[in-house]
Parts: structure tokens; C-alpha cells; sequence
């Protein structure tokens, strides 16, 4: 009577197989490699590339355990860490900047099981060390910028078109153009439908003034590419460090997650990624009186003095503008190269808007400097200050003369890190260092290998048979557990690894509930074969009831909890679920296996 | 083997006022002490930069201090972690200075000493963040409470829901009573404990309840009073319980033991709730069911009259 149907064995089977085909993984281990990626999309990563490197590391006498050229990325695998940064610096020689060259490790299961899909469990950085940030963008600033954008394009525009305005005045988010009278409140009006047609309009007759605002669905779009374009940034920011598997992500409506696996140096890693700046184009005054009066501490109204960045191991000021000309969001790319006779130089590509406004500016003020001014975090430098020698149009614009290829390169940089929409702050920051990641795994192993230990023995010594069974249905259960882990890429911590024991330690319960109930039967006189029947059956109700209350927190861990509370709960639910499978549906198939095939039970051994 | 072989009943309905004199008593003095002293709350929920070094021999902790100090960053708790070698420096959030910049600074000036040491972990969180987990951890206990009541009204009675409710509040508020009188750290991953405990510690309300409602159920049981049956209910379970709780407290045992710092506050945690589930569900819950009136009607539907037939 207590038989399985034969699809219920198969059921089982079929889980037991796929569980250790996923699980397998795990135990293989890794392997240091190298990898290539690109973060332009007009390089991609082919067999010629994979030429490239494998000549390049023969020409230093290095063999490569193995090539793996996978979408866009090659990877090489390395027998051991020294030979792996040996490579990974020949092939950055050979293949130049344009290529990410970063230092990874690679499952060393065989290539069966890749192909399977099958993959370790995927590690979170308190178990594999690395960096975690998590950057508010200041959507206020983000806001200012465009504002104080707009104020410029109209002070621009109603010049053009000879509109005579007072001023044009900033007040919280809105700008207020004061003009003479009627009529060129009007015209100015016009302008600003032509312009700015995002802006909302709100004239006082009365006063001749004109009122804009932004409306709310562009404040909307002003946040999401604000967000948008800082990702992009942190993504080119990223790429210098050299990670293998960076993780940027936008995170709530004004929060980016920045995780970087493995990086070692987590004081460099901090630095670039905490540069958070912004860049202006600004003129500067040349006027020796003026500049005279600003040194004396008696700065004009509408200028500032900063300082000069430019002029290396110099401390020199320079007298600027207020005026915002152009700011790094018409900025595309910024790159070090080379001018006509072979010098060092900055190339800057601008985008349409800021091409006709540089077209307009330097026609202006042909003969004089211009600055780029980086602002970083409450610091106003000068990157360069540069002559205007002609008209620039086309947006093409190139900084040269008296710099070397460094220098060139690092100005580039800064001008690159300027093109941020806005400023961004660290909200929170989770460092791991790689040995603690080591530590916390061999930590949260050896709790879960000795309490499951205890368990089982204890189990079988209490219950007999029926104990074997249950510590077989629970070393079933962690099996499936890891193996879903595996399988899902889900990411597990040492929370998670703290849900897998305790979740354990839960679902040892169910098989107690079993098996003091086939005891309760027993003793209650049932013959052997029904006390089974009857003992399962009973406990069912209950270790469903049981199991989805516990299944209610843990969704609600999920849906509510952050972090570390997340990486619990995930675990936990899966684990609640992989529990009832055991306990009930492959201890009692043991149990069948065992008892269910005799004609005649004497006793149970419970 | 058989630890647990009980002949007769145990009465423990009519322990009923002292136990909930107890429990009465123990929840009161933790809502004291979480109002009178507060939590230590981790720097998750604070805001502020917490460093973890460890040096290659044991470390010097005025030394430590005298270096961080003369950082100028303010208010600054430095302590041993685990070992003599371990040290955890915890500092205040500064408006002027990012934790990036605070956390390399720290670093330059231990490294400075001359002693090698290496950085471990650095966790930073800004105080808004802080905020929102605090939240978002009320809205988890929220609806993890209503959603096991929902559960549990469905599936039994609203009498059970409340008592297996009230049952675990008072786990919980035990806990964090615990927390806050021995001011232990309270972080993240005692929250996801404390928790972990709501969904454990109704597991076993939900056994006994199971129990009772089949005792109803049951035609042999139909002379005997609602107190008996409850009695019967929690005996019979009785050995279940000791056995599966002391299995899920070997486990967490292990962790507590193997699991280093990283795991402690969460094994500790679990440790009272899982102490306190047993009692609370044993001698709180089902006195509650029992105040609150239930009877066999709440739970045994009338049969449907059945055909008579010949057989």
C-alpha cells in the first residue's frame, strides 16, 4: 500500500539529477584568467583580436590554458595568478586603450557544464570582496544647471533678435526676464516660445516682466537623463579601473548602485569614482586693470578669480567671467591626440547645440582666452585657458601647444569627468576587502558542515531508519538549494548563507512532525504500514500550514527588506520551498522504497 | 530512543495566570528597556563610516586611537573585533569630507605606524539611507504580522490570527529587549534574524493550533473540555517541539560558534527568539485562544447530513 506510482520515482529522479548537474559547479573552483572587453561599439572582439592576443603572449613566452571568445569579451585563462598579470600587461601593450583589460576569475568547471549552462553560485561582494556604492544625484543641481543653461540661450537670443530686457534674474526654479515695455515684453515672448518652448510663460502685464518655469514633465525628463548620463560617466569611469564584471545600475529615482567585484585597490577605485564634477566654459578677462583690482582683493562684480590649473607647479590666478558660456553637457567626448605638426593635444567634441554656441563665442572673441573650468565638490579650477585664435565651427575643437602627451591625456580626463548632468554623492558605502570575502565564506561553510552534521546525527540516533531517512531528505534539501542558487545566478551573501543553514535547521522540523506522528500511531496500536500512511498524511496539514506562514515573512523580507535583509530573504524562500519538496515528497519515496516494497512489517524502526 | 514518553496530560491551562504574569512581567521590563536605553543601533541605520583593519600582530588600540584622533574627525569609537588583531573604528559622518576620502585618510595615518595592517571592510551609510531602512523594516514586521493573520484567519479562526500575533510580538519585542538592555549592536542582519523569528516562532503556534483544531475534530475527544483539549494538544506536540527547536538551535548554535562577528548579533538573535517561541506559543498563544472563547463550533463545520443507505 505505500507504493509511489512510478512517475513520482521518476519526478524524483529527474529533480536528483538536475540538482547535482547545477550543484557540480560549485565544487570545481576557479581559475585566474584575463579578460578583454571594449566599451566602443565600433570595436568589436573576433577571432583577429584573439590572434592578436595569443601571438602577443607567445612573443613573451606565455601559454594560456584556454581562449574563450564570448560575445563581445575574449577570455584567457591562466594556470596562476603571476603569469595572469604578466599577460594581462602584454596584452594591454598589444592591443593598446581602446580595450578594457581586466583581471578575472573563471569557473574551472568543464566546458560540459558551461555549456549547460550550468555556473557556480554567483558570489555578492561581502563573500568575493569588492566595492559597493551607492550615489544620490543631486537633482537640484541637475535643475540649477539647466536653468542657469536656459538664462544663457535667451540672454543669447534676445540679443540676437535686439530685444532690450533689463535682467534676466534667477528665483528658486523659475527665471524672471524684466523688460521696458509692452511691446518688447512681446517680442520677448516670442523669443522665449522659440527658444525654450519647455518653459512655461507667465507674464505681469503691469510690471513688463516675464516669469518661466519648468513644467513638471520636464523636470521628469531633466532627473531621468540627469540619472541617465551619470551612468554613462561612471560607466567610462569604471572602465579605466579595469573590472570584470562592473554593475552600474539606476536604483530609485535619483540613486545609482555601483558594484565593483574583486578590485583590490579600493583607495583608487574610491577616487575616480568619488570625482564628481561638473564643467563650464567661462571667458576670461585679460584686462590688466581689472585683473590688477581682483589680485588687490576687490573682485569686479560678474567675475572670479580662480585658480589655474594649467600652469603646472605655478600658482597663478586668473580673472574669469561669471557667465556660463557652455557647460559639459554639450560635451560629447574628449580625447588626448595629436595637432598638425605632431604636438600633444585635446580634441572635444561638441554636440549641435554647443557647436553653434562655440561657433558664436569664439567669433566674438577672436584673440581672446577662453577657460574650461572644472568644479568639483565646492573647488572651482581652471583645466586650461586657451587662446582663441579663429572662428570654430562644426564642433570640432582642438586644445594644443604647450603641453606634454601626460598632461594632454589628463585633460582630457578631467574634461571627460566634467561632462556629468550632475553632481552625485556617496550615500553609502560597503567595502570588502578580499581576504575578509575568503574568511566569510569558509566561515559560513563550516556552520552550515557542523550544524548539519550535528543534526544528522542526532537524527539518527533518535529516529533510527527513519532518522537516515530525514538526514537524507535534508542533505536532498541543501543540495536542491544550492543548486537552484546556481541556476537562478541569484546572488548569495553571507546573510544567504546564514538563511541556508537556518533554513536547514527549519526544515528538519517537517520531518520530525513526520516522524512523531508514524510514532503516535504506532503507539496508538495502528499496523505499521497505515501508522506510515497515516503519519504522513496528518503531518501534511500541518507542515503546509506551517511552511507558508514562514513563506509570508519571507516574501515579505523580500518585497520590503534591503541589503543584507534581501540577500536573507531570497535564500530563505527558496529554501522553504525546496523543503517541502524533500522532506515530504523524497522522504516519504525513501520510506516507500524501504518499508512500502515488504508484504509483512513487523515493526518500524522510528 | 525516546526522550519524551508523557502518560497523562500536562495542565497547562491552569498555569495559564502565572505564565502570563510572566510573560506580562519579561514584556514590560523590555519595553522598558527599549525606551529607557534605547538600541545600539549599527551604523546602517545611523548613518556615519565604520572601518575594519586588522594588523599582523596584536594592535595597539591607544596607539590606534592617538592616530585617528589627530585625524581631527570628530567623535570616534575604536575596539577590538573577535581577535587582539582585529580592530573596528567607527566615526562619525562628516559634512566637509566624503566617507572616501575619511576611509583613505584613516588608512594613510594607521599605515603610517609602521605596522602592517590591512583594510577589511569599510561600510558607509549617509543618514538618509539610514532612515528609510529603519522604514522599511517597520513596514516588513507590518506585513509580515498582517499577512500571517490573514493566512491564519482563513485557515482556522480569527481567534487564532490574534492570539499567534500577540504570541510573536511579544518574541520580538523580547528580543529587541535583549538588544537594547545588553546594548549589542543592532544592525541589518539581526533585523533580517528578528525577522526570520516572526515567520519561525507562528510555525510553531501554527503546530499546536493544527493540533487543537483536530482534537475538535476528533469523536473521541467530544466529552472533553475546550481546557483539556488544549492540554492534550500541546503534550502530544510536546516532544515535537522540544526536538525540532533543539535542532534549529544546533544549527544556530554552529553559527554562533563558527560564524565569526559577521554572523554573531544574527545567531544571537535567533537564539532568544527561538527560546521564547517555545514558551510563548506553549503558554501564550494558546491561553489567549482560550480567553478569547473558542469552541468546537469555530472550528468543526456541521457535517453534511448524509444519505442513509443499506449496506
Amino acid at each position: 500500500m505505500n507504493r509511489y506510482p512510478l512517475w513520482k520515482y521518476i519526478v524524483i529522479v529527474v529533480a536528483l539529477v538536475l540538482a547535482t548537474i547545477y550543484t557540480l559547479p560549485n565544487f570545481y573552483g576557479e581559475t585566474p584568467a584575463v579578460q578583454v572587453s571594449t566599451s566602443r561599439q565600433s570595436i568589436t572582439i573576433d577571432t583577429g583580436v584573439m590572434g592578436r592576443v595569443e601571438h602577443a603572449l607567445k612573443a613573451q613566452g606565455l601559454t594560456p590554458d584556454g581562449l574563450i571568445l564570448d560575445g563581445n569579451s575574449l577570455k584567457v585563462r591562466f594556470h596562476d595568478p603571476e603569469t595572469q598579470i604578466k599577460a594581462r600587461d602584454a596584452i594591454q601593450h598589444e592591443l593598446g586603450d581602446n580595450y578594457i583589460i581586466a583581471l578575472n576569475l573563471l569557473t574551472a568547471s568543464p566546458d560540459w557544464l558551461t555549456h549547460l549552462k550550468a555556473y557556480p553560485m554567483f558570489l555578492g561582494l561581502d563573500l568575493r570582496g569588492g566595492v559597493h556604492f551607492l550615489l544620490e544625484v543631486d537633482m537640484k543641481a541637475a535643475l540649477d544647471k539647466t536653468m542657469e543653461r536656459y538664462a544663457g540661450d535667451l540672454r543669447r537670443e534676445l540679443k540676437n533678435k535686439q530685444v532690450r530686457y533689463g535682467a534676466i534674474k534667477r528665483s528658486g526654479n523659475a527665471l524672471e526676464i524684466q523688460l521696458r515695455d509692452a511691446d518688447t515684453l512681446k517680442s520677448a515672448a516670442d523669443v522665449v516660445n522659440k527658444t525654450a518652448p519647455v518653459l512655461t510663460q507667465n507674464s505681469d502685464d503691469s510690471n513688463f516682466r516675464l516669469t518661466l518655469t519648468l513644467k513638471p514633465e520636464e523636470i521628469t525628463r531633466i532627473q531621468n537623463d540627469a540619472v541617465k548620463q551619470n551612468i554613462t560617466t561612471l560607466h567610462n569611469r569604471v572602465n579605466e579601473l579595469g573590472v570584470a564584471e562592473p554593475v552600474i545600475q539606476q536604483s530609485g529615482p535619483d540613486r545609482i548602485v555601483v558594484e565593483l567585484p574583486g578590485v583590490q585597490d579600493t583607495a583608487k577605485a574610491k577616487d575616480i569614482l568619488g570625482r564628481t564634477a561638473t564643467l563650464e566654459v567661462r571667458m576670461v578677462e585679460d584686462d590688466p586693470a581689472k585683473v590688477q583690482d581682483a589680485l588687490g582683493g576687490n573682485v569686479p562684480a560678474g567675475y572670479e578669480l580662480l585658480d589655474d590649473a594649467s600652469n603646472r607647479g605655478r600658482s597663478d590666478k586668473i580673472l574669469v567671467r561669471r557667465d556660463v558660456e557652455l557647460t559639459g553637457d554639450n560635451i560629447n567626448d574628449a580625447q588626448p591626440g595629436f595637432d598638425e605638426n605632431g604636438g600633444p593635444s585635446v580634441n572635444i567634441n561638441l554636440d549641435s547645440t554647443g557647436a553653434a554656441i562655440f561657433r558664436q563665442v569664439t567669433a566674438e572673441n577672436i584673440g581672446k582666452r577662453m577657460a574650461m573650468i572644472l568644479v568639483e565638490k565646492g573647488r572651482t579650477e581652471v583645466v586650461t585657458a586657451p587662446v582663441i585664435r579663429s572662428e570654430i565651427g562644426g564642433g570640432r575643437v582642438q586644445i594644443s601647444g604647450s603641453m606634454n602627451p601626460a598632461e594632454a591625456n589628463d585633460t582630457a580626463l578631467l574634461l571627460r569627468a566634467g561632462s556629468l548632468a550632475a553632481p552625485m554623492n556617496i550615500v553609502e558605502e560597503r567595502t570588502v576587502g578580499p581576504s575578509l570575502g575568503k574568511e566569510n565564506i569558509a566561515k559560513g561553510f563550516h556552520s552550515t558542515l557542523w550544524g548539519f552534521a550535528a543534526i544528522a546525527v542526532f537524527m539518527l540516533i533518535y529516529y533510527r531508519v527513519f532518522g537516515v531517512i530525514s538526514a537524507l531528505s535534508l542533505g536532498v534539501n541543501l543540495f536542491m538549494l544550492v543548486a537552484l542558487l546556481s541556476m537562478m545566478q541569484a546572488t548569495l551573501t553571507l546573510p544567504g548563507i546564514a538563511a541556508i543553514a537556518l533554513t536547514l535547521g527549519m526544515a528538519i522540523d517537517s520531518n520530525v512532525l513526520i516522524n512523531e506522528r508514524v510514532r503516535e500511531e504506532l503507539r496508538n496500536g495502528v499496523p505499521p504500514q497505515t501508522a506510515i500512511q497515516l503519519g504522513y498524511d496528518h503531518a501534511w496539514a500541518t507542515i503546509l500550514d506551517s511552511n507558508i506562514t514562514t513563506l509570508i515573512a519571507g516574501l515579505a523580507l523580500l518585497i520590503f527588506g534591503s541589503g543584507p535583509v534581501r540577500g536573507f530573504a531570497v535564500v530563505h524562500c527558496l529554501g522553504i520551498m525546496t523543503s517541502m519538496f524533500s522532506a515530504v515528497l523524497v522522504s516519504r519515496g525513501l520510506v516507500n522504497l524501504w518499508y512500502g516494497r515488504r508484504r509483512r512489517v513487523a515493526s518500524l524502526s522510528v | 530512543m525516546e526522550f519524551f514518553r508523557i502518560k497523562k496530560d500536562i495542565p497547562f491551562m491552569s498555569y495559564g495566570r502565572i505564565t502570563t504574569a510572566i510573560s506580562l512581567l519579561t514584556f514590560l521590563l523590555a519595553v522598558f528597556c527599549l525606551f529607557y536605553k534605547g538600541l545600539n543601533y549599527s551604523v546602517e541605520f545611523t548613518g556615519g563610516t565604520v572601518l575594519e583593519v586588522q594588523y599582523a600582530s596584536a594592535a595597539n588600540l591607544g596607539d590606534v586611537r592617538a592616530r585617528v584622533e589627530k585625524l581631527g574627525v570628530g567623535d570616534t569609537t575604536i575596539q577590538n573585533l573577535g581577535t587582539a588583531r582585529d580592530v573596528m573604528i567607527r566615526l562619525q559622518t562628516r559634512k566637509d569630507r566624503s566617507s572616501a576620502q575619511l576611509s583613505n585618510a584613516v588608512m594613510a595615518a594607521l599605515q603610517a605606524g609602521g605596522q602592517s595592517v590591512e583594510l577589511r571592510k569599510v561600510d558607509f551609510v549617509g543618514p538618509q539611507v539610514g532612515e528609510e531602512l529603519v522604514q522599511h523594516g517597520l513596514v516588513a514586521i507590518i506585513v509580515v504580522c498582517l499577512g500571517i493573520m490573514l493566512y491564519l484567519a482563513m485557515r482556522f479562526e480569527w481567534r487564532f490570527a490574534v492570539s499567534a500575533i500577540i504570541a510573536n510580538m511579544h518574541d520580538v519585542v523580547i528580543i529587541l529587549g535583549c538588544f537594547a538592555f545588553f546594548q549589542w549592536e543592532f544592525s541589518l542582519t539581526v533585523l533580517a534574524g528578528v525577522l526570520a523569528v516572526l515567520g519561525y516562532s507562528v510555525n510553531e503556534s501554527v503546530v499546536v493550533f493544527d493540533r487543537i483544531r483536530e482534537n475538535f475534530r476528533k469523536p473521541a475527544m467530544r466529552t472533553h473540555t475546550v481546557h483539556e483539549i488544549i492540554d492534550n494538544a500541546i503534550t502530544s506536540t510536546m516532544s515535537r517541539t522540544i526536538i525540532t527547536h533543539g535542532c534549529t538551535e544546533t544549527m544556530v548554535m554552529s553559527m554562533l560558534v563558527f560564524g565569526g562577528p559577521a554572523l554573531h548579533g544574527f545567531a544571537t538573535a535567533l537564539t532568544i527568539g527561538i527560546l521564547f517561541g517555545i514558551y510563548s506559543s506553549v503558554l501564550v498563544a494558546s491561553p489567549i485562544v482560550m480567553w478569547l472563547g473558542v469552541s468546537r463550533e469555530n472550528l468543526v463545520k456541521p457535517p453534511k447530513p448524509k444519505q442513509e443507505a443499506v449496506v
